[in-house]
């Protein structure tokens, strides 16, 4: 096969600020072996000229391991949620779309501001409460079993896909999303972390636990394949019993 | 009126983290130190996330000890590590593995529930706890959780999208502050501060595609450097024996995967010898069948020679021998076998991390088929001079913590010892010796006068600007990919002076170029453009720390080897190099220091058997 001329086709939905208007831009840049979405932004970077020849600006972009396990380059790829690094263009159609998250504000081309994600983790207090970092020994006891299903939630890298896949979630609405759901409970199933477990859900209820509509997207696009729904069924299990609780503690 | 002292921190990677977590718990009771945590990316975003295969602490338990540690440590820096400090870091370890047990870090387990251990290289012990093939990124998460806590206290201040800049010195060159920059507003701002911890990572940029990330471009030490700083060590670049190609970065497949029973082969061709180190002349093994050439060359540590060692021997099947798979330059990481032996679930449990990144980026499960593997920049050993005691630069009130300071590892960096550095100079050392020079000093930070802080913050924009302005005919990107190929080309697994000193000279030429750079992007939003500059102008500085210290250095010394020069040469380089700048030549003038070496007699270096009892010295 020829490959001297071939080519890949994509475009970028651009914003300049966040309060000017969006537009899109076709690139052409040339085929090789192995390309990811991340390697087509650095051609369009190194030399920002459309498909039509005019000169433009660099395309801005969070990108940061490279390797799908820091979270930063998430951004929608021919209409899907996901992280750039791990999009290989060959298993791509052409031209690809690239556009940034909609569901966060946005900061200037796919670059969007996902603080919401870091502050929700403050509201459930995604954290092991030790005295202090002083030598005591070691931590409990942890079965592989136990440590298998924390390790899965743990590996949650705050990316977002979860919550631009939502049809219940936005930054400014009251639903705090699959992410800090999960981490809850994995704070909650430690032998530590338990203690506080009714803050925690009192957190989530407060915080629309109750809005999720079961849709499950969070779980279809979860790049890890973070036990989403089982954290969320879950999540409605422990609020249940904190307000059963709270209810007999009255009487 | 704001009495309360501050110290900023540069990087959320563990080190920063790290020590950000010990100063606001000394901090918890009086509330008198705010932490100022500056990070180009959300700090749990930070490259200590890519480390994979574990952290190194001797278990007592497995008839292992802490000065074993010390000892493989030091031995597999081949004796250019300070020793004192190499000591009390592997003392802690086991403390500071506690503590990320107590902070729910999931470790792997033993079928009753304690942390489970797997060996790495230079060691003969299953020293290294691990959680999965992912654990930088879980042991940062847990100190992220940590400081979080603290910042919901308000004892943690984040700046995340902020770069640091510089340092501001006061009128008897004492740190007062630092200048950083807003990358999205693009505000150039002055932070007064009583002490100043560098955390910033590596420096992989410097050689274009590596396995660091995008952000260890190695700015705000050099900046510092540029300040008067000195840099150690620099020559002492740790090449990855595994990791795999991409026009993007190269990606670490992990020591982990050898430490679990992974073979590196390549087909056999008894027609093609090597020689033993006996003098004995060797057939590459059997024609048609598996040749595991690290195994049969070392056979005490097989597959688990320190890394410089197994990337030389990597290099030279592929370069010398030409063995390299389909004449590719490809050597074969083997996992098969222990998918087929011990079942999926039991690999997935212990190298999931890693299998997944091959299986994505490659589109082939390393489960069913060896993994095409070949070595990649990976680390430097060398970094920001610091004191031994207290970790602080020549830059009074300026500190290095982790990969960005050039303490413990020598000339060759032993796998799963990085995490540890990481925190145990952050948490142990760094952290709390900033707040001892921060409540001592004489005068705080918060009485300086505006127009010292105004004259760092006008040099830094007037810097920026000029930066912005340039219109010339040279492409920055395509600059730094001809830095990153010349470096990598001339300044990793084998050095050649003539080479080196020709690289020297390009490098300086590339510099020249630079100010004919055009910088693409105008604006003042958000323009990743000036920002790429600007990290571009400070790489050349480190490439030519790098390839004078490596030109200057004539033996051969972990990471560091010249085929003209194969033996160590303790005579006359059992030394510490150290660069400073000079402002009027633009270039680094180099000078030595002498090594701590008064607790284990320095001993010649041989993989092929176990490691001779370390000597101690007899004071």
């Amino acid at each position: 096969m020829n490959t001297e001329n071939k080519t890949v086709k994509f475009k970028i939905k651009r914003q300049i600020t966040p309060d000017s208007e969006p537009f899109w831009e076709e690139y052409e840049v040339p085929w090789k072996p192995s390309l990811n979405v991340i390697t087509l932004l650095m051609a369009q970077n190194t030399d920002p000229i459309t498909n039509n020849g005019s000169k433009t600006t660099p395309a801005s972009y969070d990108a940061n391991c490279l390797e799908e396990v820091c979270g930063s380059c998430t951004m929608i790829i021919n209409g899907k949620v996901r992280q750039a690094c791990t999009a290989l263009v060959d298993k791509l159609e052409q031209p690809i779309s690239i556009e940034p998250m909609t569901k966060f504000p946005i900061v200037r081309d796919l670059m969007v501001d996902r603080q919401r994600m870091f502050e929700s983790l403050k509201w459930v207090k995604g954290w092991v409460p030790i005295d202090n970092s002083s030598p005591v020994g070691k931590g409990p006891n942890i079965s592989s079993e136990e440590q298998q299903k924390a390790y899965n939630f743990s590996s949650c890298m705050t990316c977002g896909c979860c919550l631009e896949s939502c049809p219940q979630w936005s930054s400014d609405e009251a639903f705090i999303g699959p992410q800090a759901i999960a981490q809850a409970i994995l704070f909650n199933t430690h032998p530590t972390g338990k203690s506080l477990e009714s803050e925690r859900v009192q957190a989530l209820i407060n915080n629309g636990l109750n809005i999720c509509g079961n849709a499950q997207n969070c779980a279809a696009v979860c790049p890890k394949e973070v036990d989403l729904i089982g954290a969320i069924s879950e999540a409605n299990w422990q609020a249940t019993k904190h307000i059963a609780k709270s209810f007999l503690g009255k009487h | 009126m704001n009495k309360k002292t501050k110290i900023a921190i540069i990087g959320g990677g563990l080190a920063g983290l790290g020590a950000a977590m010990r100063i606001a718990e000394m901090s918890a009771e009086k509330k008198d130190i705010i932490v100022q945590l500056f990070s180009i990316v959300p700090v749990k975003r930070s490259h200590s996330v890519c480390a994979q295969g574990g952290i190194n602490a001797a278990n007592k338990y497995t008839g292992d000890s802490t000065y074993q540690h010390f000892d493989d440590t030091v031995y597999g820096g081949d004796f250019l590590a300070n020793q004192k400090p190499v000591q009390k870091m592997c003392d802690s370890a086991p403390d500071i593995i506690d503590l990320f047990d107590r902070m729910g870090v999931p470790f792997n387990r033993t079928s009753e529930g304690n942390i489970d251990r797997r060996r790495f290289g230079g060691t003969l012990h299953p020293r290294t706890a691990y959680s999965g093939a992912t654990t930088g990124q879980q042991l940062l998460y847990a100190l992220d959780e940590q400081v979080r806590r603290y910042e919901a206290e308000g004892l943690v201040e984040k700046y995340e999208g902020w770069e640091y800049l510089s340092t501001i010195l006061d009128e008897n060159g004492i740190c007062c502050g630092i200048v950083a920059q807003d990358l999205i507003s693009m505000e150039v701002k002055a932070f007064p501060c009583d002490a100043v911890i560098l955390a910033t990572g590596g420096p992989g940029q410097v050689y274009g595609r590596s396995t660091n990330s995008v952000s260890n471009n190695g700015l705000a030490v050099i900046s510092l450097y540029h300040q008067g700083a000195k840099y150690a060590n620099g020559e002492f670049i740790q090449v990855h024996p595994t990791a795999i190609g991409g026009d993007d970065k190269l990606r670490l497949m992990s020591e982990s995967a050898r430490g679990e029973g992974g073979r590196v082969w390549v087909p056999g061709d008894a027609s093609k010898t090597w020689i033993d180190q006996e003098g004995k002349e060797r057939p590459c093994g059997e024609t048609g069948k598996p040749w595991y050439f690290l195994e049969e060359k070392y056979p005490a540590y097989g597959n688990l020679v320190p890394r410089d060692i197994a990337t030389r021997e990597i290099f030279q099947v592929v370069y010398e021998l030409k063995m390299g798979v389909d004449g590719r330059p490809f050597v074969y990481l083997d996992v098969s076998h222990i998918a087929k032996e011990k079942g999926i679930e039991y690999i997935d449990r212990k190298l999931k991390g890693i299998l997944e990144i091959y299986e994505k980026f490659k589109g082939v499960d390393p489960r069913q088929v060896p993994m095409e593997i070949f070595p990649a920049v990976h680390y430097s050993m060398g970094g920001l001079w610091v004191d031994d005691e207290t970790h602080m630069t020549n830059i009074e009130g300026v500190f290095a913590a982790g990969e960005c300071d050039y303490q413990y590892h020598g000339a060759n960096r032993l796998g799963a010892n990085s995490l540890l550095s990481c925190v145990y100079t952050g948490l142990e050392v760094a952290g709390p010796e900033a707040v001892k020079f921060a409540k001592n000093r004489l005068k705080p930070a918060s009485e300086t006068a505006l127009e010292v802080l105004e004259k760092e913050v006008n040099k830094q924009k007037d810097f920026l600007d000029k930066l912005l302005n340039l219109s010339g005919p040279e492409n920055p990107r395509k600059l730094h990919l001809e830095l990153g190929n010349l470096m990598t080309e001339n300044v990793t697994i084998v050095r050649e002076n003539k080479s080196l000193q020709e690289t020297y000279n390009k490098i300086c030429e590339l510099e020249k170029r630079f100010w004919n750079i055009t910088i693409p992007d105008k604006g003042n939003w958000a323009n990743q453009s000036v920002r790429y500059a600007h990290q571009l102008y400070y790489l050349f500085s480190l490439a030519k720390i790098i390839t004078l210290g490596a030109l200057q250095r004539n033996e051969s010394r972990g990471a560091h080897y010249k085929p003209q020069f194969p033996e160590r040469d303790d005579d006359n380089f059992l030394k510490t190099t150290i660069a400073i700048y000079n402002e009027a030549s633009n270039a680094p003038i180099l000078s030595y220091q002498a090594v701590d070496t008064s607790l284990i007699e320095p001993r010649k270096r041989d993989y092929s058997k176990k490691s001779a009892a370390a000597t101690k010295v007899k004071n």
